[in-house]
C-alpha cells in the first residue's frame, strides 16, 4: 500500500539501524511522546532491535490514558440520563469510572453509540430532535479541529439538541511538566508527528532552549520512527538541542493554518487535569464563553461532580516514564487488557496495553 | 515552569470494575467469550464433554460416531456485499462440522423474528439458505419459528446446528497440534469482517470487497485425503489472532508466524489502517487454518490450490516448543510481537 510499505522497508530499517548503532557511543533516554509511536515501536518489534544503549520511555500522548476520572464519571452520568444518546470515539467505551465504564451503562439500557467522526453525532442529533445527543470531545490537538468544527456546524445549522463534554489536552505544556519534574530522566523528544501535522512546530523552539533538549517530529511507521531515533541522538551525541524535523512529508513548521484557525475560533487555553499527573496549567482546550450553550457540562450540572483517584497502579510514573510497565505488581495479572485497573492498560495506545499484547511472554504472568 | 511538579506520589488508577453483566464483548468471540465459556458454562453445563472447545462436538453412538454442533446467527446488516445471514447460517454450522472431520449430513434451523419484518425479505434469506444447503450437500431436517415483539429483537436471528459423520480413523482437534506442524491459510484475512463493516451505517467508506462467506466442507475433504492434518479451525469472530490462541492453549504449544507470509488483501490492509484495526483480529466466514505434517505440507496445499475456496492458501507459520505456549509473529522488518487473544469488542482508535 502506497504511503505505507515503502516506509516498512526491510532494507531501509536495516540500514538505519545501522547507522543509529554507529552514531551511538552511551547511553540515551529518548520518549516518544505519542501512544501511536510506541504501539508502532511495539508492533514492529521494533524497540528490541535498536542499540543497547537507547532505552526508550513511553511519553503521555494517548488521549484516553490522560483523560481524567472524574471527566470519565461526568460522562457516565450523562451517558445514563434516559433523555440521552452519548457518542464517543470507541476506546472510552472501555474507560472504567469509578464504579462502571460506559460498556456497562450501555448494557444496562443506556443509549450509548461509538462514532468515527463528531459529524456523526451532528447527524444523529438532527436525527433524533426529541433527544440530547453528547460528544465526548477528548483527545489532543489532532482531534480538536474536527471537534471544533462540529460545534461551528452545530451552530450555523442551529442544532438545539447537541452539546459536547470537553476534555482536549495540549502536548507542549505536558513536555514542560515532565522536563521540569525533578525526577525527569528524558534526554530528547520525538515529538507527535500528527500533532505537529496540525499545530507545526513552532511551539517547540523554546521548549528545547529552555530545557537543552532536542526534539525530533517524529512519524509512526519503522522508517519514520528510525529517522527521528537517528536524529535526536546524532544531536545528543554531538551535545545540540535542536527542534529537528523528521516527518518532512507530513509537518510544516507553520502546521496547518485553517484548523489553527477553527481550534482557536471555538476552544481557548485552559487548566486541565492529567490522570496521572495532576492539575497542569492552560495545558487543555475549553469552550469560549460565546459557544457555552453547547457545553454538556453546565447544560446537565455534571461539573460539581469531582472525584479522587485511588494509588492503585503506577500509570502516574508510567506516563512520565519513569518506570515501563511489567515493573507495576498488577500488570499481567490484576490488570489487564479486559479487566484495566489503569487507563494505559485500556487504550489500543497507552503503553501498558502495547506491552501486554506485545511483549508478555518476557515477563512472568 | 520551574519545578513546580512533582510527580511522585501521582497515581492513575481506577477501580476495578464490577463484572457483574454481560456486555457486548462477551459475544466477540475473543478473551471475553472465552471466559464466560470457561467460567461459567463449562463448570455448569460441560462436565461430560471433553471436548467441548472444538468447533463441534463428537459424540459415539453404537460404535458410529457423529459429529455435533449449533451457532446462533446475527448480524447487521441482513444483506451484504457478498452474503447474508442466511448463507452465514447454512455456512457456518456446516463449517464447525468440517472443522473436525466430519462429513456433514443434516441441518436444523430456528428463526427469531422481530414482527414487521417483510415477507419479502425473509423469502430471499431463505432461499439463500436453500443455495448454500445445496452447495454443501446437506439437508435441512427440522426448523422452528418464534415472532417477538417489536424492539425485541433485531429484525431476524437464525440458529442453526447440524450433525455430520466421523469415520473411525479421524482425529481432529485443536488439541492435536504437534512440533514442527506446518501452519496454512486458506486465503486472505478479514475480508468478511471489513466487508460486513463498509455495509453498516455511520461507516462512510466504500469497497468492492466481499464477504468470503463459503462452505468449505469439500476443500476439507480433499485436504484429508492429500496428507495428515492434525487441527482444523474456522477463524471466524476473534479472528486468526483469537483462533491460534485457543489452539496454542489446547496444544501447550506455541506458533510462531511470518508477517510477510499473511495474505491480507489491498482493501483489507487500507481499512485497517484506517480504522485502527490489525488483521488478524478481524472475522473470517470462509476461511481454515490448517495444523498439518510437514512431509505432507506441499501437497496438501497443491491440493487446496485445485480446490473452490483453497486457491490462494498459503504456509504462514510452524509449531514450535517453549516454557510458555504463546502466539508470535515475526515482524516483516525482523522484529518478533506476541499475538494476543481479541481482549473484548474490537475498538476503532481515537487518532
Amino acid at each position: 500500500m502506497k504511503y505505507v510499505d515503502e516506509y516498512r522497508d526491510p532494507a531501509q530499517v536495516k540500514a538505519l539501524l545501522e547507522e543509529i548503532g554507529k552514531v551511538v557511543t552511551r547511553p540515551w533516554t529518548l520518549m516518544e511522546i505519542c501512544g501511536g509511536q510506541t504501539h508502532a515501536f511495539l508492533h514492529h518489534g521494533l524497540d528490541d532491535m535498536l542499540p543497547g544503549g537507547i532505552e526508550l520511555v513511553h511519553g503521555p500522548g494517548c488521549p484516553v490514558c490522560v483523560t481524567p476520572l472524574e471527566q470519565i464519571d461526568r460522562a457516565l452520568a450523562i451517558a445514563k440520563r434516559p433523555d440521552v444518546i452519548f457518542t464517543s470515539y470507541g476506546d472510552m467505551l472501555r474507560v472504567p469510572g469509578s464504579t462502571v465504564d460506559l460498556f456497562n451503562v450501555r448494557a444496562k439500557g443506556g443509549d450509548v453509540r461509538v462514532v468515527y467522526s463528531p459529524l456523526e453525532a451532528l447527524k444523529i442529533a438532527q436525527a433524533n430532535p426529541e433527544k440530547q445527543v453528547v460528544f465526548f470531545a477528548i483527545g489532543f490537538e489532532t482531534t480538536a479541529p474536527p471537534n471544533a468544527m462540529t460545534v461551528l456546524q452545530a451552530q450555523k445549522q442551529n442544532i438545539k439538541n447537541f452539546s459536547v463534554l470537553v476534555s482536549h489536552v495540549c502536548v507542549p505544556p505536558a513536555m514542560e511538566a515532565i522536563l521540569s519534574s525533578k525526577h525527569n530522566r528524558v534526554q530528547a523528544f520525538l515529538a507527535a508527528g500528527h500533532v505537529c501535522a496540525v499545530m507545526g512546530y513552532h511551539e517547540y523552539p523554546v521548549i528545547a532552549e529552555k530545557y537543552k533538549v532536542p526534539i525530533v517530529v517524529t512519524g509512526f511507521e519503522p522508517v519514520d520512527l528510525l529517522r527521528g531515533v537517528l536524529a535526536a541522538v546524532k544531536q545528543l551525541e554531538a551535545g545540540k538541542a535542536e527542534v529537528e524535523n523528521a516527518y518532512g512529508r507530513a509537518v510544516t513548521f507553520e502546521g496547518n493554518l485553517p484548523a489553527q484557525k477553527v481550534v482557536n475560533t471555538v476552544f481557548q487555553p485552559v487548566d486541565r487535569k492529567w490522570r496521572g499527573i495532576g492539575m497542569i496549567p492552560m495545558s487543555g482546550l475549553g469552550l469560549r464563553p460565546e459557544f457555552s450553550s453547547f457545553d454538556a457540562e453546565t447544560r446537565f450540572s455534571v461539573g460539581e461532580i469531582i472525584t479522587q483517584e485511588s494509588p492503585l497502579c503506577i500509570a502516574g510514573e508510567i506516563l512520565q516514564g519513569l518506570k515501563k510497565p511489567p515493573q507495576c505488581s498488577v500488570f499481567g495479572k490484576e490488570c489487564t487488557p479486559t479487566s484495566p485497573i489503569g487507563a494505559p492498560m485500556v487504550s489500543a495506545e497507552g503503553a501498558c496495553s502495547a506491552y501486554y499484547r506485545y511483549h508478555r511472554e518476557e515477563v512472568s504472568v | 515552569m520551574n519545578n513546580e511538579f512533582d510527580f511522585e506520589g501521582y497515581t492513575c488508577p481506577v477501580p476495578i470494575k464490577p463484572n457483574d453483566t454481560v456486555v457486548l464483548g462477551h459475544g466477540s468471540g475473543g478473551k471475553l467469550s472465552h471466559d464466560l465459556i470457561n467460567r461459567l458454562f463449562l463448570p455448569e453445563l460441560g462436565k461430560a464433554a471433553p471436548r467441548a472447545l472444538d468447533d463441534a462436538a463428537i459424540v459415539n453412538i453404537n460404535g458410529q460416531r457423529l459429529a455435533l454442533t449449533t451457532d446462533s446467527h446475527v448480524v447487521s446488516p441482513l444483506f451484504f456485499p457478498g452474503g447474508d445471514i442466511g448463507r452465514l447460517a447454512i455456512c457456518g454450522t456446516v463449517n464447525d462440522l468440517a472443522m473436525v472431520g466430519a462429513k456433514p449430513v443434516a441441518l436444523t434451523c430456528g428463526f427469531v423474528i422481530e414482527e414487521g419484518l417483510s415477507f419479502e425479505i425473509l423469502q430471499r434469506v431463505v432461499q439463500s439458505m436453500r443455495d448454500s444447503a445445496a452447495e454443501a450437500g446437506v439437508y435441512i431436517a427440522a426448523g422452528d419459528t418464534k415472532v417477538v415483539q417489536k424492539g425485541s429483537a433485531d429484525k431476524l436471528f437464525i440458529n442453526t446446528a447440524g450433525v455430520g459423520v466421523v469415520e473411525s480413523d479421524v482425529n481432529i482437534s485443536g488439541a492435536n497440534a504437534q512440533v514442527d506442524d506446518v501452519v496454512i491459510i486458506s486465503g486472505t484475512l478479514g475480508d468478511h469482517g471489513i466487508a460486513v463493516m463498509s455495509a453498516r451505517e455511520g461507516l462512510n467508506f466504500e469497497t468492492d470487497l466481499r464477504s468470503d462467506v463459503a462452505p468449505l466442507n469439500h476443500l476439507i475433504a480433499a485436504m484429508m485425503n492429500a496428507g495428515e492434518i492434525h487441527v482444523l479451525r474456522d477463524p471466524t469472530r476473534g479472528g486468526l489472532a483469537t483462533t491460534l490462541n485457543e489452539i496454542a492453549i489446547q496444544s501447550e504449544l506455541t506458533i510462531e508466524l511470518q508477517e510477510t507470509a499473511l495474505p491480507v488483501k489491498r482493501q483489507v490492509h487500507a481499512a485497517c489502517e484506517m480504522l485502527g484495526f490489525d488483521p488478524l483480529y478481524v472475522a473470517n466466514e470462509g476461511k481454515l487454518v490448517a495444523f498439518v505434517k510437514p512431509e505432507d505440507a506441499e501437497k496438501i496445499l497443491s491440493v487446496m490450490h485445485q480446490t473452490r475456496y483453497g486457491e490462494e492458501a498459503v504456509i504462514i507459520g510452524r509449531v514450535i516448543r517453549t516454557s510458555n505456549p504463546h502466539v508470535r509473529l515475526r515482524t516483516a522488518i525482523g522484529g518478533t510481537r506476541l499475538i494476543d487473544m481479541l481482549p473484548g469488542e474490537m475498538l476503532p482508535r481515537i487518532c
